[in-house]
């Protein structure tokens, strides 16, 4: 790795400073990514900027209506050890427990795997179909958008210069609803997603009839897709094997993957049938306990 | 000669400072600053599990911190796993259930299992297995080592 300057400091304020200095910077939160990218000379950067003095990226706290805001550098760990979370929001803990092994989730974070932006990163179809927004910060102030809306291609995003992820924002989620997130790799643990589905069902009162849906599909096309029309398909419906298998066509119809090494086209689109159907069904599952 | 850095921290209980470039991992300076050459490197990029060490409590890959972010930290490394020349029941048992064959991942595993028995000391296999995914083995196909665990954790020291 070549010589880097190291700065630490202990608010978004400093760290907006430390930006100024006309040096080029990476921020390093977890740095299961970062670092090994600057040692493999994947990347080149004058300094890392620490954000994980910053109070606001490392605390995460439930809002007054019931949503969960998380600090962008909060490690896995910490999240998926609350056990509120746990009970409130299990499609969190679905992916937060996914993403590496123990050591990677005890510094790894939701900021560091939404701000690489590769189209197979578990946090993201999770946290999409949850609703999750994001706030952006830079010295010339903070944004709100959709996580679908941050990706522009691999490992590419909307992020400025000097614009970091500050938090990732979970809204309250309806009374009767129901989110479910897996993957599909070859072995247990430890791998990347071939495919990856989260999807969430809001139902109604009776728990009879479909109110809303939404539905996420990573490692299919260059950026972690949310399928609005696959979730749109199922408002109205009653929640049974039809109206899911019509949902996860739709699905299957927007992926537009690669052949790679972990998995053909047919195999991506295959799976992105099977994992939306059986995300919904999980889902429905939650609504009904909810 | 590349700015150094001075860090204060806490290694395996004891107060200690040292100097480092900041491109320094934490797996560097144990080893090459400090000397503590218990900690292993396998792959140098997160997916062995080879360097584990613990900081503040959790189970990390030192290849993937550096060695300034361990300023105000506390950091276990195997060296601090012994209690003098008494095994740690883990030690013991990997010795007893001959759980290492080339030894180079062996320090990795036992501070990670540590990690795992230190906070659920009635951890059966199936947990054992899924929190050592993190640490590979080529030599003994994981058997050894997870019936090295789970005789740990039987043993009175751990669960006490």
């Amino acid at each position: 790795m070549k010589e880097i300057d190291y700065l630490a400091p202990s608010s978004l304020g400093e760290a907006y400073a430390a930006l100024q200095n006309g040096k080029t910077s990476a921020f390093l939160a977890g740095g299961t990514d970062i670092i090994v990218q600057l040692r493999e000379g994947r990347k080149e950067v004058d300094q890392l900027i620490d954000v994980k003095h910053i109070p606001e990226l490392v605390s995460y706290a439930w809002t007054d209506d019931g949503g969960l805001v998380i600090g962008a550098s909060v490690p896995f760990a910490e999240i998926y050890e609350d056990d509120e979370i746990v009970r409130r929001l299990p499609c969190v803990i679905d992916c937060a427990t996914l993403v590496g092994g123990i050591q990677i989730q005890s510094r790894a974070c939701f900021g560091g795997n939404i701000g690489n932006s590769g189209p197979a990163a578990d946090t993201v179809p999770a946290l999409i179909a949850l609703g999750a927004t994001l706030t952006l910060g830079s010295a010339d102030g903070t944004r709100d958008l959709p996580l679908e809306d941050f990706f522009t291609g691999p490992g590419q995003n909307v992020l400025g210069p000097g614009e970091l992820i500050i938090t990732i924002n979970i809204p309250p989620q309806p009374a009767n609803s129901g989110s479910f997130f897996h993957r599909f790799i070859p072995r247990n643990e430890m791998d990347i997603a071939v495919v990856n589905v989260g999807a969430r069902i809001d139902l109604d009162a009776s728990g009879d009839r479909i109110e809303g849906a939404r539905i996420s599909v990573g490692a299919v096309a260059p950026v972690p897709l949310f399928v609005a029309a696959a979730g749109d398909a199922l408002v109205g419906e009653t929640p049974t094997e039809d109206s899911f298998a019509r949902a996860a066509d739709i699905a299957a119809e927007a992926a537009t993957p690669i052949t790679d090494m972990r998995g053909s086209i047919a195999q991506r689109v295959h799976l992105t049938r099977v994992l939306t159907y059986r995300a919904l069904d999980r889902a429905l599952e939650r609504a009904r306990e909810a | 000669m590349p700015r150094r850095t001075h860090i204060q921290t806490t290694l395996n209980g004891e107060e200690i400072d040292f100097l480092c470039e900041p491109r320094q991992s934490l797996l560097e300076v144990l080893r090459d600053e400090l000397g503590l050459t218990g900690t292993k490197e396998g792959c140098n990029n997160g997916n062995c599990g080879a360097c584990s060490v613990l900081m503040d409590g959790r189970v990390v890959n030192s290849c993937c911190v550096l060695g300034v972010e361990a300023e105000g930290a506390e950091v276990v490394t195997i060296e601090g796993v012994a209690d003098g020349d008494t095994l740690h029941p883990l030690q013991q048992c990997f010795l007893e259930e001959a759980a290492l064959q080339c030894g180079v991942c062996t320090p990795g595993f036992i501070v990670a299992a540590k990690a795992l028995l230190d906070s659920e000391p009635d951890a059966d296999e199936g947990r054992v297995r899924h929190w050592l995914a993190g640490n590979l083995c080529r030599c003994t196909g994981y058997d050894k080592i997870v019936r090295a665990v789970l005789k740990a954790s039987e043993m009175e020291e751990v669960s006490a």
